[in-house]
C-alpha cells in the first residue's frame, strides 16, 4: 500500500491508500464527533456528524469523514463555523429522541447545543445502526434489523432469530449510545417467551 | 417467429411486413393507455370489435390498441386512420357512430369532434388541435401509431434500424462518441450528460457491466416514463441495447415499478418478442454483440428513483441510498461499473444514432438539447403528457399548449420536478424550460412533472404537502434527511394551522440548509425545496399566516370561516340542506346563519351556494361578523306582480 500525504488540521498526515479521512485523522490523534462509526464494521454514514470540510485545488466541498477516502494532497478541515452549525443542529435533532443520552450531551456541550430547541419526542433510538450493523457483521445473525423507514423508521428485533440468538450474546448492548437497543429488546423479550426445548447454555 | 441473423434479413423482415399493410386500408386506432384505460377504453375496445364485427367489416378495418396519446384530459381518444380524424371522450354508445359514418362513408361525426375554445370551429385532424400543434413529439409521436404489444408495429415504423446501425456500420466508439456530441443529459432528474456516464463506465475497470433503464418513476403526477414504457416498450430496449454496445455491457436491467402493471406485461412481451427475432440474446444481428434484459419489479419506495438505492434494491437488499462518494458507472451493481438512465433517455438514444447528433443538437438551447417530455397536470385545462422542444417557455406550455387555467382562476405558480423541485411564480412564466434554467429558478427539471397552482392554492400548504411526502419516502439512514424533514414537517403544519411562531421561517430555512449541506444522497440534499423556493417567491404568504394567522389563498382549514353574507342570501335553503354537519340555520325567507361551533369547514356550502347570489364567503384573518338579530333575518320579498 503506498503512502498518500494530506493535511488535516494544518498537519501533515500520513495515510495508506483505502483509508478514510476520519481513519488518518485519528491516527494522529485529531479527533473528529462520530456516532455511528465502529471499527469492526462498514462505514454506514448515517450520522453525518463526522462531515469535515476538504479542499481539491481551489475547490471546497464538504464530506463525510467516515466515508470519504484520503488521497494525494488532500487539505482537510475538521471544524469551521458551517461544520460546527451542521453538528450542533444534528446533535440538537438527536437530543429530541435521547435526551439523556451522555454521549449526546457531551456532544451538546462541546458545540453549544441547545437541549431543548425540538420539542421531545423521546423514543430513545437515534438510528445509529451500530446494534443492527454489528448483528449482521460480526456476528453474522440479524437477530435485529431496521422495519419501516423515513420518520417511521425503528429497530426491532426479530423474535424468532432473537429467541434463539440474543439470550447469550448481548454484545450490542453497549454499543448503544442511547441505551434504546435495551428497551427494543425488553419488549421484545417480554412478547416471546423461549420455546420449552430451549436451554441457556451456562456462563463461564 | 423466424430469428433475424444479419442486416440484410432484417431490411427483408421490414419490407415484408411492410408489404402486407395497405396504408390506404383503414385504421381504427384507440389509446389503451393507463388514463385512457381508466377513462374506459378498455370498454370501448370490445365495442369496437364488436360493431366491425356487426357490420362485416373485419377484413376491411384494421383496430389498433395503441399507448397514451397524451392528451388524457379527453380520452378515450379515437384516431381513424389514413385520414387522421379524432375523436374524443368516446364512449361505447358512441362506436356503432364512428364506425358506419366515419369509417365506412368517410363523412366526420361532427359531435365528437374537438371544439377550438377560442373559434368554437369544429377540428378534424390530431395535427390542427393546439395541444398537438404546439408540440414537437419526437421521442413520444410514435405512441399514438403502434400497438406496444406488437413488434412488427415497430419494426413497420423503423424499429431496430438504429440498432441495425450501431451493431453493423458503427464501433462502441463512435457510438458513443456520436451521443457525446448530441449533448444528450439525463431525462431523469440531476441532467447528467449521458455521453460522459457511459464513457466513465465504459472506462472503469471490470470485465462485467451493466446497464440499466430506472423506470422507478415516483414523482406525484408524473407519468411519461410509463406511458412510454406502455406504448413504446421497444424503444426503450433499442436504445439499452445501443447503450451497452457503447459500453461494453452484455446484461441490462429494467427497474420498473410494480405498480406499473400495464408496463411490466408490455415490457415483458416485448422483450420476449425481441428474443424471438435474435435482436437480443446472443450474436445479435450476426454482429457478434450478446446482451440480454431482465426485469426487475421495484416494491414502490420513491428512494429507489436514486440511483445507488436503485441498485441496493436491484441486489436484493432494502432500498437505500450507499454513502460511498464513488460514481455507480464506475461502481454499481454488485460494485460493477453500471450506466442508470431514465426510460425518456434510453428512448432519446435510437433517435440520436438514426438521426445523428448533428440533427439532434438543432433541437433545444445551448445547454440543453433535443425535448422533454413533462405531465402537464394540476389546474390546467388540458391535462396529459406533452414533448416540447427545450426552451419552450413556461407560458407557452401551459397556456398555448394546456389552454389556460379553468374556471377563470388565476395561475399562481407551477410546480416542477416532483416533490424535490420547487414552485415558480407568475413573473417567471417566461423562463425557458432547460435544466439550468430551472435550477437557477430554484426547481429542477426533475424527471418532467409539471403542476399547475391557481389562485386558490396555498402555497405554505403545498410545501407542507410534499415535505410530508418526502418524510414517508425518506429512507431514514441519515439524520439531516430522516431528522430535519421530520421538525420542517411540524413546523410547516403549525404555520398552517395558525401555531406558526416569529423564528418560524429562520428555523426552517437552517434546517434546509443542514440538509442540504449534509444529508447522504440527492432525496436529503433537495428535500427543503419545496420550502425553499415557496419562500423565495411567496414569502408574505408566510408572513400572513405567522403573524396575521391568514391564509391569503383562504384554502388553509384551521385559518378560514364561511360566512353566510345577510345581504346576498336568498334563504333558498340549498347551503342549510347539503350541510353535512347541521351548522346551518335557516328557513323560508330567513336568512340563513353558520353555526360557527358546529361547522367542520368542508366547503359544500360554499360550493353549492348559486352562483347569482354568491353569499357564502370565505373569511380568513378577520373575526367573523356576529349574527344579525332574529328580526333583520326575516326576508320580505317585493311581489312580483306588476
Amino acid at each position: 500500500m503506498s503512502e498518500i500525504l494530506v493535511q488535516i488540521d494544518g498537519k501533515e498526515v500520513e495515510a495508506r491508500e483505502g483509508m478514510t479521512i476520519l481513519e488518518a485523522a485519528r491516527s494522529v490523534g485529531i479527533s473528529i464527533p462520530t456516532l455511528c462509526h465502529h471499527e469492526k464494521l462498514e462505514p454506514f454514514g448515517g450520522c453525518r456528524l463526522c462531515i469535515v470540510e476538504v479542499q481539491v485545488g481551489d475547490w471546497t466541498k464538504r464530506v463525510v469523514s467516515c466515508v470519504y477516502p484520503v488521497e494525494e494532497n488532500l487539505v482537510v478541515r475538521t471544524r469551521s463555523g458551517k461544520i460546527d452549525k451542521i453538528r450542533k443542529m444534528i446533535i440538537e435533532l438527536l437530543l429530541a429522541h435521547a435526551p439523556d443520552s451522555p454521549e449526546l450531551l457531551e456532544l451538546a456541550n462541546e458545540y453549544g447545543a441547545d437541549k431543548d430547541r425540538f420539542e421531545k419526542e423521546a423514543s430513545f433510538c437515534i438510528h445509529c445502526g451500530l446494534c443492527v450493523r454489528y448483528c449482521a457483521e460480526v456476528k453474522k445473525k440479524n437477530a435485529v434489523g431496521f422495519i419501516d423507514r423515513g420518520i417511521r423508521k425503528e429497530i426491532c428485533f426479530i423474535p424468532e432469530i432473537a429467541s434463539k440468538e440474543c439470550w447469550n450474546c448481548k454484545e450490542c448492548f453497549p454499543l448503544c449510545p442511547t441505551e434504546a437497543l435495551q428497551a427494543a429488546y425488553v419488549l421484545t423479550k417480554s412478547l416471546i417467551s423461549p420455546p420449552p426445548s430451549f436451554e441457556p447454555a451456562s456462563e463461564e | 417467429m423466424p430469428r433475424v441473423n444479419s442486416p440484410s434479413e432484417l431490411d427483408k423482415l421490414r419490407k415484408d411486413i411492410l408489404s402486407n399493410r395497405d396504408p390506404q386500408k383503414p385504421c381504427i386506432t384507440l389509446c389503451a393507455g393507463s388514463a385512457c384505460h381508466a377513462t374506459g377504453s378498455g370498454d370501448v375496445a370490445a365495442s369496437i370489435e364488436a360493431e366491425i364485427e356487426k357490420q362485416g367489416l373485419s377484413s376491411k378495418v384494421d383496430v389498433r390498441k395503441t399507448g397514451c396519446h397524451g392528451f388524457c384530459e379527453r380520452g378515450p381518444i379515437i384516431v381513424n386512420h389514413p385520414e387522421e380524424s379524432c375523436y374524443f371522450q368516446i364512449k361505447p354508445e358512441d362506436v356503432p357512430e364512428i364506425v358506419s359514418q366515419a369509417v365506412k362513408e368517410k363523412k366526420p361525426v361532427e359531435r365528437l369532434l374537438y371544439t377550438d375554445p377560442d373559434t368554437s370551429e369544429k377540428i378534424i385532424h390530431e395535427s390542427e388541435i393546439p395541444f398537438y400543434k404546439n408540440q414537437e413529439r419526437l421521442v413520444f409521436g410514435s405512441n399514438g401509431s403502434i400497438d406496444p404489444k406488437s413488434i412488427d408495429d415497430y419494426l413497420a415504423i423503423g424499429g431496430y434500424s438504429a440498432l441495425e446501425k450501431a451493431l453493423s456500420r458503427m464501433t462502441p466508439e463512435e457510438v458513443l462518441e456520436e451521443v457525446k456530441k448530441s449533448k444528450l443529459r439525463g431525462r431523469g432528474g440531476g441532467g447528467f450528460p449521458t455521453g460522459r456516464k457511459w464513457e466513465e463506465s465504459r472506462n472503469a475497470p471490470g470485465d462485467i457491466k451493466y446497464v440499466i433503464v430506472n423506470a422507478d418513476e415516483g414523482d406525484p403526477g408524473a407519468y411519461m416514463d410509463r406511458s412510454l414504457l406502455e406504448g413504446n416498450p421497444h424503444a426503450i430496449l433499442e436504445g439499452l441495447m445501443i447503450g451497452a454496445y457503447a459500453v461494453g455491457s452484455s446484461e441490462g436491467y429494467i427497474y420498473v415499478r410494480q405498480e406499473y402493471p400495464l408496463a411490466v406485461e408490455n415490457v415483458a412481451i416485448a422483450i420476449e418478442q425481441a428474443e424471438a427475432y435474435g435482436f437480443l440474446g446472443k450474436n445479435i444481428l450476426g454482429s457478434g454483440f450478446d446482451f440480454t434484459i431482465i426485469v426487475h419489479k421495484g416494491a414502490g419506495a420513491f428512494v429507489c428513483g436514486e440511483s445507488s438505492a436503485l441498485m441496493t434494491a436491484l441486489e436484493g437488499r432494502a432500498g437505500e441510498p450507499r454513502p460511498k462518494y464513488i460514481h455507480t458507472a464506475v461502481k454499481g451493481v454488485w460494485d460493477n461499473p453500471s450506466v442508470l438512465n431514465n426510460v425518456e433517455t434510453w428512448a432519446n438514444v435510437p433517435l440520436i444514432i438514426n438521426k445523428g447528433a448533428d440533427w439532434f443538437t438543432q433541437i433545444g438551447t445551448e445547454k440543453s438539447k433535443g425535448t422533454k417530455i413533462f405531465s402537464l397536470v394540476g389546474k390546467i385545462t388540458n391535462t396529459g403528457l406533452v414533448e416540447v422542444p427545450m426552451g419552450m417557455t413556461l407560458r407557452d406550455i401551459i397556456y398555448k399548449i394546456g389552454g389556460g387555467i379553468p374556471g377563470g382562476k388565476k395561475f399562481k405558480a407551477v410546480q416542477t420536478g416532483g416533490p424535490s423541485g420547487g414552485c415558480i411564480p407568475e413573473r417567471l412564466l417566461d423562463l425557458e424550460v432547460g435544466f439550468d434554467e430551472l435550477t437557477k429558478a430554484g426547481s429542477m427539471m426533475g424527471s418532467g412533472g409539471m403542476i399547475v397552482m391557481d389562485e386558490d392554492t396555498c402555497m405554505v400548504d403545498v410545501a407542507r404537502y410534499f415535505i410530508d411526502f418526502l418524510t414517508d419516502e425518506s429512507c431514514g439512514k441519515c439524520v439531516p434527511c430522516r431528522e430535519g424533514l421530520r421538525q420542517m414537517l411540524k413546523i410547516l403544519t403549525n404555520i398552517t394551522e395558525g401555531k406558526g411562531n416569529e423564528g418560524d421561517i429562520a428555523l426552517l430555512e437552517e434546517l434546509s440548509e443542514v440538509a442540504k449541506e449534509a444529508s447522504l444522497c440527492a432525496l436529503g440534499t433537495s428535500a427543503p425545496n419545496p420550502f425553499l423556493s415557496t419562500v423565495r417567491y411567496f414569502r408574505d404568504e408566510y408572513e400572513a399566516h405567522i403573524n396575521e394567522k391568514r391564509c391569503p389563498a383562504l384554502s388553509c382549514k384551521e385559518l378560514i370561516a364561511y360566512h353566510i353574507d345577510p345581504e346576498k342570501c336568498q334563504a333558498c335553503m340549498i347551503c342549510a340542506r347539503k350541510c353535512p354537519a347541521d351548522a346551518i340555520d335557516g328557513g323560508k325567507k330567513k336568512i340563513h346563519l353558520i353555526d360557527q361551533e358546529k361547522c367542520t369547514k368542508c366547503g359544500t356550502c360554499f360550493e353549492v351556494c348559486p352562483a347569482r347570489f354568491g353569499a357564502v364567503q370565505k373569511i380568513s384573518g378577520e373575526p367573523v361578523p356576529p349574527p344579525i338579530s332574529e328580526e333583520k333575518r326575516i326576508i320580505t320579498r317585493k311581489s312580483k306582480q306588476k
